[in-house]
Order: C-alpha cells, then structure tokens, then sequence
C-alpha cells in the first residue's frame, strides 16, 4: 500500500483538528453559560418557592397587611391583564403584518415603519408605562384601570407580535399565493385562505412572546392598572369591570420584596415561583396549539 | 362605476380605430382566441418583450419555444396579467382577448384570470386535502353547495385523467401525490374555475418521462374544449402537441407559424439553428 496515500486517511492530530475540537467546545460551553443561569433560576424557585405553595396561597387574599395569607387577587389580575393585552394586539398586530408584508410593497415608507418597529421594540418599558400614564390613563380618562393597563401593555407588544406575524406571512412561499391569483381568487380571497391559514404557527410564536412580556412587565402597570391592594377582587361580569385597577403578579412580587416590612422570603419565593408558572402555562397551551396546527399541515 | 368584467362585455370585434380584425389573413377561417400587439415589457430597465405581435388561434396548442430567458415565460405571464404582480414590470402595447384589449384601465383582472387559466412549472397545489385544492376556486366564485362542487371535483378529476388514481383519497393531502400526479391536479384545478385558455409554463419540466408523456396526452384531449398556450424547453414535446410554434430570442417573437413548417422549413436562420441544437 501507498504510505502516502494511507497517510492521508488516518486521523490527524495536527493543529486543524486541535482547531476543530477547540470550536466545538467554545460553542458547547457558550450554550452551557446561557443555560445554566435558566436551570438555576428554575432551580431556586422551586427549592424555596414551593414551600408557600398551598392551596391556601393560591385562592386566598393576602393578610395582616401582606405578610399572610395568599395571592390570588394578583394572579387574577394578571391574567386578566395578559388577556386583555393579547384581545388588544393580536388582532392590532396581524392586520398591521398583513398589510406590511402582502399589502404595502416594499417602497421607502415601509422600509421606515420596519425600522420604527424594531426600534420601538427596543424602547424601556418604563417609557411604555410614563405614555400610557399620559394617554390612556389622564387623557383618555381610563384611570388606573384594567383597560389602560392593556392598552399600554398591548402598545409595548404589538412590534413582537407585528415581526412575528409578518415573519410567518412572508414564508409562505409565492407559488402559493400565484397558484390562488391565477384562479381569479381576489387579493384578500388569497390572503385569507391560502397565505393566513399557513402562517398561524408562526403568529401563535409573536403570541407566545407577547404572553411573556405582558405577564412579567412591571413597569408599565405601575402607573396604569396596578394597585399595592384591593379589598374586593372584580370579576368580568361586574358592571364597570374594564375601569377597575388590578393587583398584579410582578407589581404585587416588587412591593412585598421592597415595600412590606416584615413579609417573609418564603412568600416572595413562592409569588415569583406563581408568576414563572402562570407564564409557562400560558406558553404551554400556545406551544400545544402551534404542534397541533404543525402537524396538520398536509 | 365598478369595473366591468370582462365577461360583461359583448364579444365584438375590436375598435374600428385599432385597425384590426379578430380573423386572421391567411383565410384559414381559424378563430383568434389572443392576439398581441406591439407588446414591449421592461423589468426595470431591462427590456425583456420587444415588439411581440402574435396570434393565438382558439382550440389550438400554440407551443412557444425558446432558450432560457428569451421571454416565453415574460410573454405567457402577460395573457393573464400575472406579470402585474412584478413591481418593477411595466408594459407597453396591447393584448387581446376576443377582441378585448386585457389591459384597458376598466378590466377587472381577477375575472380575466378566471377566463385565462395557467398551470405552473413546478406543481404547486395548496395544502390542502385533493378537494379542497379542487374546489378552491370554484369555491373563491361563489359556488357553495356541497353537491355541486362534488361535482366539478369529479368531473375535473376525470378531465385531467386523475380521477382513477385519486377517487377513493379525495381527502387526503395533496402532498401525497407524485409530481406528475400533483400538476395533474393543479391542472384539475384550474379547470374548475372552467378557464377558456390555458396558459401552461413548463408543465412537465419538473416531471419524469411517464408522467410527461400523460401531460401530453391531456393537453392534446384539452384542446378541443381550451385554447392551449404552452411554452416549452423541450422542443420535442412542442412537436409532439402543438399545431403552431413560436420561437423567442432575446425577448423578440422571430417567427410563429405552423408546427410542421417551423421545424422542417424555418424562414429564419436563428430558428434553424436552435431547432437543429446550434445554440441554446
């Protein structure tokens, strides 16, 4: 046999392959550093959350000034909060992606509102909260309400909820839409049934996101929905329900971690432990939605 | 004033002022189904139709052949207006529909799309179930009643010889389907709208011979009911079904005529030498 041939099938141990396992164990431990404060996280919660967790902490009203009881009237508020943010821009943000990527082209004006979008994402919730305080909150007179909370909310996730959606518009591939155009289906004919009906997966993503944000944000409530108490919980079916203020999970988690003297670790644990479930669960749900419209693509 | 359809307006023959006439010269007694005029189209400011004049007899497959990029797709695109969906397309000139210039200002588009079908490269059927894809457009023009789009389902089934293969799957993905069956169905598709001309890119491009060789068939079965526009790589297959072929270089029509004439007798030396496979 050839020693030169046979040489060059064995394998090196010169500097490319060191090279190689080099990279493959910087990008390994890259994805380890960003894990690992995720796991620990979960981790902590669970370990010192758990503890309040009752069936007590999660139907009851806080007591004795906060430092008792449960904290069901936060996780209410905040999930009629979420809801009320997601009513708000789903629709908001799908028609505005709709137009963006089937309708509007793509001239300088368009280009523009991409860019104000990406920017507006960037922007501090607190400016979010000071705006909805000035708009929705004192100009519009909402008050301190569930509707103004949303409202401001909705605001602050309407460029996830638009990029998303616009994302998933435009991987819709064009033979489709051509398909659709050349039966003499009408511009909106197509979008509903050929571009839309592909396309939930992705939206359903921006939703999922927007659920995070809108349940975790604390600034933008400060100002607009939530309230340090409330003595009486108010249901969808009262009169005047959407001009009621809320307590909330975040809001709720910040004042007995900075506010209440005295409230013990084991419930401030156990709130936050509240706040990253509500938030998973309300992800799951979206997550199982998305795979079952995956998996019935044909 | 809504624009008018242009199934809504008489089929006469064209303005006096146009100087045209719906018959052809050669007495042949033929029908013109399409006829262009002048037809330039520039993608920006590249020049990719120069001065097409051409007519489409009805009930014929008229084959256009050509190398790639010499326009034939370009052209086939401008019969049904697909090109306005190209923003940097602009055209000048006019193309004919019985009689009808398509491009007039008032010419409702989607319903001249329904009258001008077309049929793509590659298969491109919707995902959706075998009908739904079907029964799409019918459905896009109104139509509502179950039993009537069954129906059509059947009956396009059967036109496009797909039928047999596809009857006891009916709901079953599209996707399933082989490729020659899936451009069968995109052509089931298009018949359902009930189109009197059928644009066909390529068709049988993406297929294998089998499945070429049954496009073939259907098209030479279609042509008694369609006017056929066919635009071709494969120039064998233009012999093999059309009754005219016309031949496109560098974005100009250098010569249409009969399909016997054209690959026998070329007037122009640019056509003898692609036919013979000089070029391209």
């Amino acid at each position: 046999m050839n020693a030169v041939t046979e040489q060059s099938l064995t394998r090196k141990t010169g500097s490319r392959a060191f090279k190689e396992r080099m990279i493959v164990w910087l990008l390994g431990l890259s994805t380890l550093a960003i894990i690992l404060p995720v796991i620990a996280i979960i981790y902590f919660l669970v370990r010192y959350g758990m503890k309040a967790i009752s069936w007590e902490f999660l139907t009851q009203m806080p007591r004795n000034g906060m430092v008792e009881g449960g904290i069901m009237p936060a996780i209410v508020g905040t999930v009629y909060l979420v809801v009320g943010t997601i009513l708000i821009a789903v629709p908001l943000g799908v028609m505005a992606a709709i137009y963006l990527s089937e309708y509007a082209g793509n001239g300088r004006f368009v280009r523009i509102i991409r860019l104000s979008l990406t920017n507006l994402a960037g922007v501090p919730s607190v400016v979010y909260g000071l705006f909805g305080l000035g708009l929705f909150v004192l100009l519009l007179r909402f008050d301190t309400s569930i509707l103004a909370g949303s409202c401001t909310l909705a605001l602050l996730v309407l460029p996830l909820v638009i990029t998303a959606a616009e994302e998933a518009l435009r991987r819709v591939p064009n033979t489709l839409r051509e398909a659709s155009l050349a039966l003499g289906a009408t511009k909106w004919q197509t979008v509903k049934n050929v571009v839309l009906p592909n396309s939930w997966a992705g939206i359903l993503t921006g939703i999922i996101l927007a659920v995070g944000r809108a349940a975790g944000e604390t600034a933008p409530i400060l100002f607009t929905a939530a309230v340090y108490y409330q003595v009486y919980v108010p249901r969808p079916t009262d009169a005047g329900f959407l001009r009621e203020p809320v307590m909330a999970l975040p809001y709720h988690l910040y004042t007995i971690t900075t506010q209440v003297v005295g409230a013990p670790a084991e419930l401030q644990w156990g709130t936050a432990l509240v706040l990253l479930a509500l938030v998973l669960g309300m992800n799951s749900i979206a997550i199982i939605i998305r795979a079952r419209l995956r998996s019935k693509r044909w | 004033m809504s624009p008018a359809k242009v199934e809504d307006i008489p089929v006469t023959t064209v303005d006096k002022d146009d100087n045209m006439s719906v018959k052809p010269d050669d007495g042949s007694g033929k029908k013109v189904k399409i006829f262009a005029r002048a037809l330039n189209l520039y993608y920006g400011e590249s020049h990719a139709l120069r001065d097409i004049n051409v007519d489409i007899y009805e009930n014929e497959i008229t084959a256009l052949i050509g190398p790639s990029g010499c326009g034939k797709s370009t052209f086939l695109r401008s019969l049904n207006r697909m090109n306005d969906l190209i923003p940097s397309a602009r055209l000048k000139g006019s193309v004919y529909l019985d009689g009808i210039d398509i491009y007039r200002p008032d010419i409702d588009v989607v319903a001249l799309r329904k009258r001008v079908g077309m049929v793509f490269q590659k298969p491109n059927p919707f995902p959706m179930s075998i009908f739904d894809n079907i029964s799409y457009g019918p459905k896009m023009h109104g139509i509502r009643d179950y039993g009537k789009l069954e129906e059509i389902v059947e009956s396009t089934l059967k036109a496009a010889a797909l039928w047999d293969e596809v009857k006891d799957k009916l709901h079953k993905s599209a996707f399933e389907l082989s490729g020659g069956q899936q451009q069968r169905l995109c052509i089931a598709r298009v018949l359902a709208v009930e189109p009197e001309v059928l644009l066909m890119d390529e068709p049988a491009s993406a297929l294998d011979p089998i499945s070429t060789f049954k496009i073939e068939e259907l098209m030479v079965e279609l042509k008694q009911r369609y006017t056929v526009v066919l635009v071709t790589h494969n120039m064998y297959q233009a012999s093999r079904v059309s009754q005219r072929t016309g031949f496109f270089l560098d974005g100009k029509l250098v010569e249409i005529g009969d399909t016997e004439q054209i690959f026998e007798r070329p007037h122009d030396k640019r056509t003898d030498d692609y036919i013979r496979g000089r070029f391209g």
